[in-house]
């Protein structure tokens, strides 16, 4: 949004359009309804500022407030939800327990899909397999994470794990057509979160449409010469 | 302990995780329930509190477990403020970041290289692993410049969360350099700042009583080599 840098806030996201975990500041920040500056990131072609703001790992996203980076997207949704506690909290306040559960849902999301997701749709044969067998191994607990009646990972409140998974529901369809499986069927719970995820603003505005991903996934299969 | 506040860990006494979440536990001053887990055999009580990763270090805390070393660390930092200890983790929400910044590195970047440097199949990839944590020591000598700003600790004048979570790897890089025979870390000579945390650190009371015995530790490599 131009202009938003020199407003009260001062903030600017370096991102590239269809990263994840960049669009998860991207929902936090709409979520929280600050105005920030959106910066696309040429990875091929790393600019002064990336490498400046992220000398140790020179990735994406980084937020700037007031010119100071901070990097990591779990770390910059803490920061936004500790900087800006008046906003929509992302973490529910005054519950240490409730705090440390959507912690570790936002850390086993880290850990596992897009790693697991990436040798999905790159690999082939026995490994494609294998990465198949625990996607659905991983999505069937997140599904029972979710359980029967809870809206979102934390309860009624849209909250850190969903932000941290939302963005990876655009990636299903593509894992599903690469994997030859149907969320819908293996995880109902699952597959409703993501539908009500999709209707909250914030996620239908930054999140990448799934048949964009599956193209962009395409691209990077004939660019790296895989079949 | 408050009546009726119970708190247990569920441990495995070579773990550099389980002693992250001990050293907490110990310069929070608060005391707990030490349950010695065989991972060979996991017990009823480990399944079920872990079901998702069946890993420890697990903590439980009136009968509710919480799993990861760096979320049971952030719990009890939450759960036993300022009141219990030092308050692990800084107030300004920025130095939070960067203190989770570096416990985030220390994690991805140290704990690898280290992996590969011991665990390594090829002379190569045990070479590669002795590249990169020397890389992975250089940029941590910078960060401790950064987070203690000329004071002992990254946590400033007391321990705080990136102390704690490089901390737990103390025995396992004295261990590596015991086996090898030469200082690999924490060299005085390539890295001073940090290797006179590693002296500062290492002498504390609240860090000495719940660190390993070395003999033991390396009789536990041996096994497992």
């Amino acid at each position: 949004m131009a202009g938003a840098a020199k407003s009260g806030h001062q903030l600017q996201l370096l991102d590239f359009w269809v990263s994840p975990f960049g669009q998860r500041c991207r929902i936090a920040l709409d979520e929280k309804g600050l105005p920030y500056e959106y910066l696309e990131q040429d990875l091929a072609n790393k600019s002064e500022l990336l490498l400046r703001s992220n000398p140790v790992h020179k990735k994406i996203p980084v937020l700037l407030h007031a010119g100071r980076p901070v990097c990591e997207s779990l770390i910059i949704l803490h920061y936004l939800d500790e900087a800006f506690p008046s906003s929509a909290p992302l973490l529910p306040a005054g519950d240490a327990y409730a705090r440390a559960q959507a912690r570790f849902w936002a850390d086993y999301v880290d850990k596992k899909v897009y790693e697991c997701g990436t040798r999905l749709w790159k690999l082939k044969g026995e490994p494609q397999a294998q990465a198949v067998a625990e996607m659905l191994d991983i999505l069937r607990t997140l599904d029972g994470a979710l359980g029967d009646g809870r809206e979102f990972f934390g309860g009624a409140a849209f909250g850190l794990a969903d932000v941290a998974l939302a963005p990876f529901t655009s990636w299903f369809h593509a894992y599903e057509r690469f994997g030859g499986f149907s969320v819908e069927e293996e995880c109902p719970r699952l597959a409703a979160w993501a539908k009500r995820c999709a209707q909250r603003p914030s996620v239908a505005k930054n999140v990448t449409p799934p048949e964009k991903v599956y193209d962009f996934i395409c691209g990077l299969k004939k660019r790296f010469g895989i079949e | 302990m408050a009546g009726g506040d119970e708190l247990r860990l569920l441990g495995f006494w070579g773990s550099p995780f389980v002693l992250r979440a001990r050293l907490a536990l110990s310069f929070k001053g608060l005391s707990y329930e030490y349950v010695e887990e065989d991972l060979t055999n996991k017990s009823e009580l480990l399944l079920r509190s872990n079901p998702v990763h069946n890993k420890v270090p697990v903590l439980i805390h009136n009968g509710k477990p919480i799993c990861e070393t760096q979320i049971i660390v952030q719990y009890l930092d939450e759960v036993y403020g300022a009141s219990n200890g030092p308050s692990l983790l800084p107030v300004d929400p920025y130095d939070r970041a960067m203190a989770r910044f570096w416990a985030a590195y220390i994690d991805d970047k140290l704990l690898s290289s280290l992996m590969m440097m011991s665990r390594g199949k090829t002379e190569e990839e045990k070479a590669e692993g002795r590249k990169q944590s020397s890389a992975s020591m250089e940029t941590l000598e910078r960060a401790v410049k950064e987070c203690s700003k000329g004071k002992p600790f990254f946590g400033g004048d007391g321990v705080g969360y990136v102390d704690v979570v490089l901390g737990g790897f103390i025995p396992w890089v004295n261990l590596i350099d015991r086996l090898t025979g030469s200082r690999q870390f924490f060299d005085a000579g390539k890295t001073p700042l940090l290797a006179a945390w590693l002296e500062r650190f290492g002498s504390l009371h609240a860090a000495k009583v719940v660190m390993p015995d070395m003999e033991r530790l390396v009789e536990l490599s041996e096994m497992s080599s």
